[in-house]
């Protein structure tokens, strides 16, 4: 009884730690900006007046249209690449196949702080011949962050479990080994793609240094940015700042809420897996 | 592993050497996407990093120095301040985090825990928000007249507000809280994946032989875990190395440099002082070298508790 009280007791606390955040920040775009100065808890009324003057002062529809643009191009890259990867690494063995492997998880060690000026001045060496792929364009912002070890290595243990035979069946029915993979492999692996897309998804939405190195007129700002800057204005309007902030982090949150059962089984088939390995 | 073995044996048992040549050329090239974007974007990048180590100059003009840079950095009172707060907050904040992470993932492990969904959703709520939206809801809740101090101030535990983010020490707790709020629940996702696949069997044994919950804890739950946490710990450390949205919205690495981090310095020194690439490459390779470092620390220690 007493371990009863005790866990419900911590994970109610744990609960209010964790929204309390989420209710002030959606509370907050529905008051003045005074009452959210004054620290007011209740819902009000101002939050169609919040939403005008937000899309009256900021450009924030073409940040959505920018960081959506560049979120939804990443994630179905991002995973097309990685899980051709992770298929390729997990049903071909080699022993040259797995020298690759490990030095490819090595680029998980590596911190982007230490990427951004080679790859800026990649960039700008790109801009002199090709513009469209150059500084300032969403190319440039989506191409170094649609290869990730991570994901590879996801995909590769997601792929340990995979009933094998299947896949001989289908070669021995005729079908290419693209066949194989896009007609067998994939629809059986949903739950992983769901988990990849929903990681991959979330991690391009809220990516902020890069887009800050790499995009640098207004015009093509992400939502991050957008974000950034308004929080660090001198005469700031909270309620407006408040309604951008949910507006920004609602994609992220619905996208995640749908797809929240497939995540936790593709989380479960990746850390299965991990744990009898060693 | 076993059955991967076995259908490429079948394979091979009925196809002639071409078959294997073949298969492997398909196999090689289901990589090889991957492994080029992987090349341009982070292994040529390093090698040029570390060419650039060398060189210093303003903007794109750079001349080789020699090891001018790296005399610099050791000299460098910004850096050595930047390094002193990553690793006070990677030693406070990586531990807590994963402790508090393991513990919450136990409890709702429990079978008979009512609202389990509900728990688990709320507490990983806050990995949905994007580092930059939290960071600005965080500045303006520790604010000195913020709602934190307010309500500190409501419930008596403190009798004038906390200067938050305008003091050195306070502005270091915060941006620790900070991210283990942004963080824990993610965690914790991985160790009740893990957890929901050890069999209950194991711990109704332990219960049998009187061991008390905290003991299931320590002898059973962490060393079942034990790969996952090292994993955790790892991504944990190497994000934390990197620390930078954060800091940069909540505090600009104020007051002082008391919050800055060496991302945020690197940052600085390429884009908002006077460019110098090549320092700021040489910086770069100081979080590499921490981050290999720390790895491998991190390494030895889960391998210890393995013999």
């Amino acid at each position: 009884m007493l371990k009863k009280v005790f866990s419900y007791g911590v994970l109610i606390v744990a609960t209010i730690v964790s929204i309390f955040p989420f209710l002030w920040m959606v509370v907050s775009a529905t008051n003045k900006s005074v009452d959210v100065t004054q620290g007011r808890l209740l819902p009000g009324s101002h939050f169609v007046e919040n939403f005008k003057n937000l899309l009256a002062t900021v450009d924030i529809v073409p940040a959505l249209i920018n960081s959506a643009k560049v979120s939804i191009s990443t994630t179905i890259l991002s995973l097309l690449i990685a899980s051709l990867a992770g298929y390729g690494f997990e049903i071909f063995k080699s022993k040259s196949k797995d020298v690759v492997f490990n030095i490819l998880l090595l680029s998980m060690m590596i911190p982007f702080a230490a990427l951004m000026v080679p790859l800026f001045r990649m960039f700008g060496t790109i801009s002199q011949t090709a513009p469209f792929l150059g500084i300032d364009t969403l190319t440039a912002a989506v191409l170094p962050t649609l290869t990730t070890a991570f994901l590879i290595f996801f995909f590769r243990q997601s792929t340990k479990m995979f009933p094998k035979d299947i896949l001989e069946a289908g070669r021995i029915d005729g079908l290419s080994e693209l066949g194989v993979f896009f007609r067998i492999y994939v629809p059986t692996m949903k739950t992983t793609y769901a988990a990849a897309a929903i990681i991959t998804f979330m991690a391009s939405w809220n990516n902020y240094l890069w887009p800050l190195v790499v995009l640098q007129s207004p015009e093509k700002q992400t939502i991050p940015l957008l974000i950034s800057t308004l929080g660090s204005s001198y005469a700031p309007d909270f309620g407006v700042i408040m309604t951008a902030i949910v507006i920004a982090t609602l994609p992220a949150a619905l996208i995640f809420f749908i797809m929240q059962k497939h995540f936790v089984a593709g989380m479960m088939g990746f850390s299965k897996i991990k744990r009898e390995e060693v | 592993m076993i059955s991967a073995k076995t259908s490429t044996n079948t394979s091979v048992s009925y196809s002639t050497k071409k078959r294997i040549t073949k298969t492997t050329l398909i196999g090689w090239s289901f990589i090889t996407l991957a492994s080029v974007l992987i090349c341009i974007f982070y292994f040529y990048p390093m090698v040029h990093a570390l060419i650039m180590s060398f060189q210093s100059g303003t903007g794109t003009n750079l001349k080789f120095t020699g090891l001018d840079n790296y005399a610099r950095l050791l000299k460098d009172p910004t850096f050595i301040t930047a390094v002193k707060n990553t690793v006070i907050y990677l030693i406070i904040q990586v531990p807590v985090m994963i402790f508090l992470a393991l513990f919450l993932s136990v409890l709702l492990n429990d079978k008979n825990l009512k609202f389990k969904g509900f728990f688990r959703t709320a507490i990983f709520l806050p990995c949905v928000t994007s580092l930059v939206a939290y960071s600005v809801i965080f500045k303006y809740l520790f604010g000195v007249d913020g709602i934190i101090n307010m309500m500190l101030m409501k419930l008596s535990f403190v009798s004038e507000p906390i200067q938050w983010l305008t003091d050195p020490f306070w502005a270091k707790i915060t941006i620790v809280i900070a991210i283990t709020w942004r963080w824990t629940g993610y965690n914790m996702i991985f160790y009740l994946s893990s957890l929901q696949n050890i069999d209950s069997s194991i711990y109704e044994a332990a219960k049998i032989d009187g061991a008390s919950p905290i003991q299931q804890f320590f002898k059973i739950t962490i060393p079942m875990l034990k790969p996952i946490i090292l994993f955790t710990s790892i991504t944990s450390t190497i994000g934390t190395l990197q620390l930078f949205d954060e800091v940069m919205n909540i505090t600009k690495g104020g007051p002082g440099n008391a919050t800055m981090t060496i991302s945020q310095y690197i940052y600085n020194l390429s884009f908002k002082y006077t460019p110098d690439f090549g320092y700021a490459a040489t910086v770069s390779y100081a979080i590499v070298i921490m981050i290999v470092v720390f790895s491998i620390i991190q390494f030895k220690v889960a391998g210890d508790r393995n013999a």
